[in-house]
């Protein structure tokens, strides 16, 4: 199907009339977040971005499209897995202590705009809070209410390397509706694809029309364009044990001396899900509150144990991160934790690559162990 | 010497030797009882004999002025009790006290010694014995010097 | 093998303080009964995350009988939490969250020799797999104890372990790391008996709980005797704030010690085992 720009706009105001909140990408302090939309023209039309390692900037396009960029710093993961909340208030009264959960009425999600790096990124996440022996409830819920409208990328960025990790750049599944953008001089048009019935029933409702065999080799031909222009690539064959066999690497001695342990790579991932309990309480000491934040394995007191950190060096943190990210978690989930998105390279402050580091472990392997002894 | 010799084949510390090495030290050897109390050797002694623990417990102790004496290590049956024997100047670095009775038998310093100069083989076959105990030993005093249970 | 989670696993359910024991100086022993409803079951190795009203939370493993009415745990005055707990009388509340985790190996160690090496407050998360095997003594092979403390004066439950030591079918062997002469027990460290007590290498079960070093070199000592890795279990710990997988704290390499852990089976670590910083 295909639908035009008042077609977005009925589909915008469809989903905020049945309740939902939608949120979509919006230019935002020189970046492209995401925000509340209620209108078309809140979208970053014209825009797009430039990403290098350690280099995020916004450029005006010589079109008015309304997807013509990569991702931003924010994922969707702050609206399913928010940074905050609060997980229980206690009450000491005069003979007993009562306990009550936190609120759990959360809003209806609707994520315009999502990619398909996005979308695996979502299912990883939901593996992780949802298949372990204690699923998270918050999660579910929230998850189990958002409605997903995908956007197939029609410009790769310059730290992009979905094709490296089959994430990308085209949305397969998990989402209710996908559009690709098909902008031509003045012709602009969405086509609509559906991945589930609340999709379907959706799009029944907004101005629609069938898509011309045309309109779908166009469709084809975009996303064919975005994933020659990756800015990328990672080589991810065996590298679960290429890395949990190069624990001692000296590769890992040269990222630690450029890493900060600033932690930006994961506040920006959109599948670090690692999180810190804190324990309030009021001077009186009557009330107390625990309260759930977003933490990173790269600060000093995560993996703190009997009066010191386990991992005190950066190079044993950005390693446990770079491990974790691309070999442990095959262990723990079954599948990689990278989704391709490239948003550690552009936001990392002195521009560490994870292909990079990824790439100099492949061509030495077994570095740093010397070499062989006399055999007579 | 037949009865020390015995005995000291039956010593785990010795098994695996030939008959005609176990001769060799047997001639070297003689037997010991120690009261519960009484002191094996004392630190800065000459180090003459190690002791070959047949039953009991020996404590190894130094004392700081000043202080009680601390006892960093037990060995009991089947053990070896010194190794300075070994490294001139030959002398004893610590005190060994039976903590109970103990019988042990005691293998005369020099003589081994001057045995092990004349038959290497007999030489590689102490050391090859010796040189495991001293390992596990500073295994142990690495690990009792970490202070493990002590708190951070 | 974790128990039957929780209506909310998140949060703490309320319990009363019963008796409490000065175990040492800094170590001390609390009952814990719930206020509304009966203790959950709890296999031995697992642990509860427990709450002292507003100070905060930290993991401590059961260390009582599976057939008491109330948990037991002993608690190392070691920072703020476990000094807010430590410090408890009776009759005060206190927040508990579990059972989690792995447990010992007490039911696939029948009709084989069981090895304890226990060091320092590694005792405590071992004590009730000692309890289970005592009380099923018939099933076991030869059972053999092996604890290891600084000193005779910090050692754990040591009217128990004189206890354990009058009976006739089991072997008990302490020792210290150092000691004055009004001690006529063994000085030296906990792999060194290792070496000299008898049991079937070939046919054992090794249970180990106590500081990593120790854990280490204790690991070395029974591989040199002939256990094989895939018989010796310990006990791990690492940083933990939710205890069900979700946080991310305890990652060990690839393993959550709060729910593939903490007990694990040593084959299954063994390449990460001596690492540093992992």
């Amino acid at each position: 199907m295909l639908i035009d720009r008042e077609g977005l706009q009925a589909l915008i105001d469809a989903l905020a009339g049945r309740g939902y909140q939608v949120l979509g990408p919006a230019v935002r302090d020189g970046a492209i977040v995401y925000d509340s939309i209620t209108r078309v023209a809140d979208l970053p039309a014209g825009w797009t971005d430039r990403q290098e390692a350690g280099r995020y900037r916004l450029e005006r396009r010589a079109d008015g499209a309304l997807f013509g960029f990569a991702v931003g710093p924010q994922s969707w993961k702050r609206f399913l897995h928010p940074p905050i909340e609060s997980l229980w208030t206690m009450r000491q009264g005069d003979d007993a202590v009562t306990i009550s959960s936190a609120a759990t009425t959360t809003p209806k999600f609707a994520f315009l705009g999502v990619r398909a790096c996005e979308i695996h990124a979502i299912a990883i996440q939901d593996r992780v809070f949802q298949q372990g022996p204690y699923p998270d409830t918050s999660y579910a819920m929230r998850r189990h209410d958002a409605f997903i409208v995908a956007v197939n990328c029609g410009e790769a960025g310059g730290t992009c390397f979905c094709v490296s990790m089959q994430t990308g750049p085209k949305a397969s599944s998990g989402f209710d509706l996908a559009l690709t953008e098909l902008l031509n001089g003045d012709s602009h048009h969405f086509l609509v694809e559906v991945g589930s019935k609340a999709g379907a029933e959706l799009l029944e409702q907004l101005p629609h029309r069938a898509a011309a065999d045309a309109h779908l080799e166009a469709a084809e031909a975009v996303v064919a364009r975005t994933a020659s222009q990756m800015g990328r690539s990672l080589d991810t064959d065996g590298i679960k044990e290429l890395l949990q066999s190069n624990l001692d690497h000296p590769r890992w001695d040269e990222v630690a001396e450029r890493c900060l342990t600033c932690g930006n790579c994961t506040m920006v991932c959109p599948t670090c899900f690692c999180t810190t309990v804190e324990d309030h309480s009021d001077l009186s000491g009557t009330s107390a509150e625990r309260v759930r934040k977003w933490d990173s394995c790269f600060t000093l007191d995560f993996s703190y144990l009997h009066g010191g950190s386990v991992r005190s060096t950066a190079r044993s943190r950005y390693r446990q991160w770079m491990t974790h990210k691309l070999a442990s978690w095959f262990d723990q989930f079954g599948t990689s934790g990278c989704v391709g998105c490239g948003r550690c390279i552009t936001w990392c402050p002195v521009g560490i690559d994870i292909t990079q580091e990824a790439a100099a472990i492949r061509s030495t392997p077994n570095a740093g162990k010397g070499e062989q002894h006399g055999r007579s | 010497m037949e009865g020390l010799e015995h005995i000291l084949t039956e010593h785990p510390f010795f098994a695996g030797f030939s008959a005609e090495h176990s001769q060799l030290v047997a001639g070297c050897a003689r037997n010991h009882r120690f009261n519960a109390g009484e002191y094996l050797f004392r630190e800065g002694g000459p180090a003459n004999e190690f002791f070959l623990i047949r039953h009991g417990r020996v404590a190894l102790e130094i004392v700081s002025p000043g202080q009680t004496p601390i006892v960093f290590e037990t060995l009991g049956e089947g053990q070896i009790v010194g190794a300075s024997w070994l490294v001139p100047p030959y002398r004893w670095m610590s005190d060994a006290r039976a903590v109970a009775l103990t019988r042990a038998i005691g293998v005369d310093a020099a003589c081994l010694r001057n045995k092990c100069e004349t038959d290497h083989h007999l030489g590689y076959e102490m050391m090859k014995r010796f040189l495991p105990i001293l390992v596990q030993r500073l295994d142990a005093t690495r690990l009792q010097l970490l202070d493990v249970y002590g708190k951070r | 093998m974790a128990a039957a989670p929780y209506p909310d696993p998140l949060a703490p359910q309320l319990y009363r303080v019963g008796r409490v024991r000065r175990e040492l100086a800094d170590t001390t022993t609390l009952e814990l009964a719930p206020v509304t409803g009966p203790r959950p079951t709890f296999e031995p190795g697992q642990f509860n995350m427990l709450y002292a009203f507003g100070v905060g939370e930290i993991a401590i493993s059961i260390s009582g009988a599976a057939d008491a009415a109330h948990f037991v745990h002993t608690v190392r005055n070691v920072g703020a939490v476990s000094a807010a707990i430590a410090k408890l009388e009776a009759g005060a509340t206190i927040g508990v969250r579990g059972p989690f985790g792995t447990s010992w190996p007490v039911v696939a160690a029948q009709g084989a020799d069981v090895l304890f090496v226990a060091g320092g407050l590694g005792l405590a998360p071992l004590r009730p797999a000692i309890y289970h095997v005592l009380a099923n003594r018939p099933r076991y092979g030869r059972v053999v104890i092996l604890f290891g403390s600084r000193n005779p004066k910090d050692m754990l439950y040591r009217r128990e372990l004189e206890q354990w030591r009058q009976r006739l079918d089991v072997d008990i062997e302490v020792t210290v790391d150092h000691a004055d002469a009004d001690w006529h027990g063994n000085v030296g460290v906990v792999p060194a008996l290792i070496r000299r007590v008898a049991f079937d290498p070939h046919d054992s079960f090794a249970l180990v709980c106590g500081p990593e070093v120790m854990m280490r070199f204790t690991v070395s000592a029974l591989r040199a005797e002939g256990v094989v890795s895939d018989r010796i279990y310990l006990s791990m710990e690492r940083n933990m704030k939710c205890a069900i997988g979700l946080c991310g704290h305890c990652q060990f390499g690839p393993v959550f010690v709060c729910k593939d852990g903490p007990v694990m089976r040593f084959d299954k670590i063994a390449e990460i085992f001596a690492m540093r910083e992992i």
